[in-house]
Parts: structure tokens; C-alpha cells; sequence
């Protein structure tokens, strides 16, 4: 590798955006209710996720990291960074919990995929040194997922 | 603005065959797809809808009337049919999957009539998956896209 170049047609590093995903799965269940609504309005618009006793799904989380690639390493960020950055902030918070009333956030937020992939953005965003967040995919089911990319 | 995706799945045959070209330049364009009686396909279909989260419900859109719309608008139309034999638009043109991924968003925006969630929220993506090696996008006309291109 010569000097501070690292591709073969000599374009700098600062040029290449390189867009880094990082798989994360875990399980929980929730329920979908609004206090505003009355009972009748809450198993119309909910349906079956109304189920006061909740179910669950086996989420799979993406999250997409944007960066240079470091010169030094060839590298846009520490993949053993990220996977524990996910570990602590996301799965050890809703990991095998029951959302609703196991994570704060959710006692007054319904826990739709919708907006647990925005919360998933609002504890990551803060927390990343490396690179820009991109993007969070949040599967619900393998034929249901939201996009988000924070704004 | 969250981007929702549900992924649908049908089953049709299509022979990918132009009139105005010759019995050899259609052997030679299309190959094996040029085959008189035709072959099938598991699609996979992906429908994407982009919109602000409703803070009543916290949904974009209403997954039931979305399922409603794709399965009127489009697995009805589409699902184990002869594309070419079975539905009109295709009687005068290709089913090549670009075409019907590109049928599929028109069919969709125009019916996609948010209900009481979702109002906000627009088509954004025709995703259609023909094999599991090849898939199309459309995201419609350039001119619609606000600033993306």
C-alpha cells in the first residue's frame, strides 16, 4: 500500500463512502393499546396485537453504519465496536422483555416496529464514535419491516 | 419519515415474446423465456410505503388495508395466471418482470387509499423479486421523486 492511498486507481480514501451492516436478533413481545381510545375503538384499529397479554416476535435488527475506510486498518469502523455498542444499548434493554412494560420508553409509546426501530435510532445515534448511522432495518416478521434514517 | 415494507408472494407463467421481431430474433433477445408455451415464476413482491408515524397509533400505514389493497389490486390479478394470456395489459406488451414491477406500482398508487391510518404516507418502492438471483425496483416516474435523482 503506498502513502495514504489505498485503491488501485489512486482515488483518497476520503472520496469512498462505504455503507458497514451489522445483524443483531432478539425476542420480545408487546401489545398495541392507546389509553385515548375506548376498548371497542382499541380492538378495531388493533386488532389481534390488542391482546392485553401481549405476543412476541423474533426481531432482527440491521444497523447501518456509514464511514471512510481508515487508512491504518482498511477498515470503516470496528465490527467488535458495533456488535457490542448493539449488545449493550439495544438487546441487553429488549432482549427477552415484554416491551410495554419492561422499557420505559414504551410505558408511554406504543411499541409498534415503527417506532422501536426510531427508539433503536435514538439510543445508537449518541452513542457511535465511529462513522454516521445510516440507517435501522427492523424486521418484525421476515415479510414485515420498517426503514428508518432518523429523520 | 419510517419506510414500511411487506412482502407478498405469487405465482405465474409468462412467455416473453415481441411481435414485430422475427422467429429468430426472438429465439436470439429472449432465449428459453421465448418458449411457446411459456414457464412460471415464484415472485416475491415487496411494497414499500414512507410516511410519518401516526403518534396515535404509532403505525405509518394500516397493515390490514395494505394487505387488502396488494391482494385486490395485485395477487388477484396476477397470482397463478398466464401473464400474457390471462391479463390485458400483457396481451400487447411483454411480461418481461421490469413491466409488471412497473404495472404493480401503478396499479398500487393508484389504489392506495390510506383509510383512517396513514394518511401522509405515499407509495415509495415496487420491489419484485422474479428468481431468488434477480429483482427489480421501480420507485416511479423521476419526475414524481422529490429531489432524489
Amino acid at each position: 500500500m503506498e502513502g495514504s492511498r489505498l485503491f488501485h486507481n489512486g482515488a483518497n480514501e476520503e472520496d469512498r463512502m462505504i455503507y458497514v451492516t451489522r445483524r443483531a436478533e432478539f425476542s420480545a413481545s408487546h401489545f398495541y393499546h392507546n389509553p385515548d381510545f375506548s376498548p371497542e375503538e382499541n380492538r378495531r384499529i388493533f386488532g389481534k396485537c390488542n391482546n392485553p397479554h401481549g405476543h412476541g416476535h423474533n426481531y432482527i435488527l440491521e444497523v447501518t453504519v456509514a464511514g471512510e475506510v481508515d487508512t491504518a486498518t482498511g477498515m470503516v469502523l470496528d465490527l467488535k465496536e458495533l456488535k457490542k455498542l448493539l449488545e449493550v444499548e439495544v438487546l441487553q434493554l429488549m432482549d427477552h422483555k415484554f416491551l410495554n412494560q419492561e422499557v420505559p420508553v414504551f410505558a408511554t409509546t406504543i411499541p409498534t416496529t415503527e417506532n422501536i426501530a426510531v427508539e433503536i435510532w435514538k439510543l445508537l445515534a449518541p452513542k457511535l464514535t465511529f462513522g454516521k448511522l445510516h440507517q435501522i432495518r427492523l424486521y418484525e416478521t421476515p415479510d414485515l419491516f420498517v426503514d428508518y434514517y432518523g429523520d | 419519515m419510517v419506510h414500511l415494507t411487506r412482502r407478498y408472494r405469487f405465482s405465474a407463467s409468462h412467455r416473453l415474446h415481441n411481435d414485430a421481431l422475427s422467429a429468430e430474433e426472438n429465439v436470439r433477445v429472449y432465449g428459453k423465456c421465448n418458449n411457446a408455451y411459456g414457464h412460471g415464476h415464484n415472485y416475491v413482491l415487496e411494497v414499500t410505503v414512507a410516511g410519518p408515524i401516526d403518534p396515535s397509533t404509532g403505525m405509518v400505514y394500516d397493515l390490514a388495508t395494505l394487505d387488502g389493497t396488494v391482494e385486490r389490486a395485485v395477487l388477484e390479478r396476477f397470482d397463478h395466471t398466464h401473464l400474457n394470456l390471462d391479463v390485458e395489459n400483457f396481451r400487447t406488451r411483454v411480461p418481461t418482470t421490469e413491466l409488471l414491477c412497473v404495472e404493480i406500482f401503478d396499479l398500487l398508487r393508484e389504489k392506495l387509499d390510506a383509510g383512517e391510518i396513514g394518511r401522509s404516507a405515499h407509495l415509495e418502492r415496487v420491489r419484485l423479486d422474479e428468481t431468488n438471483s434477480n429483482f427489480f425496483v421501480y420507485e416511479g416516474e423521476r419526475d414524481a421523486r422529490q429531489g432524489s435523482l
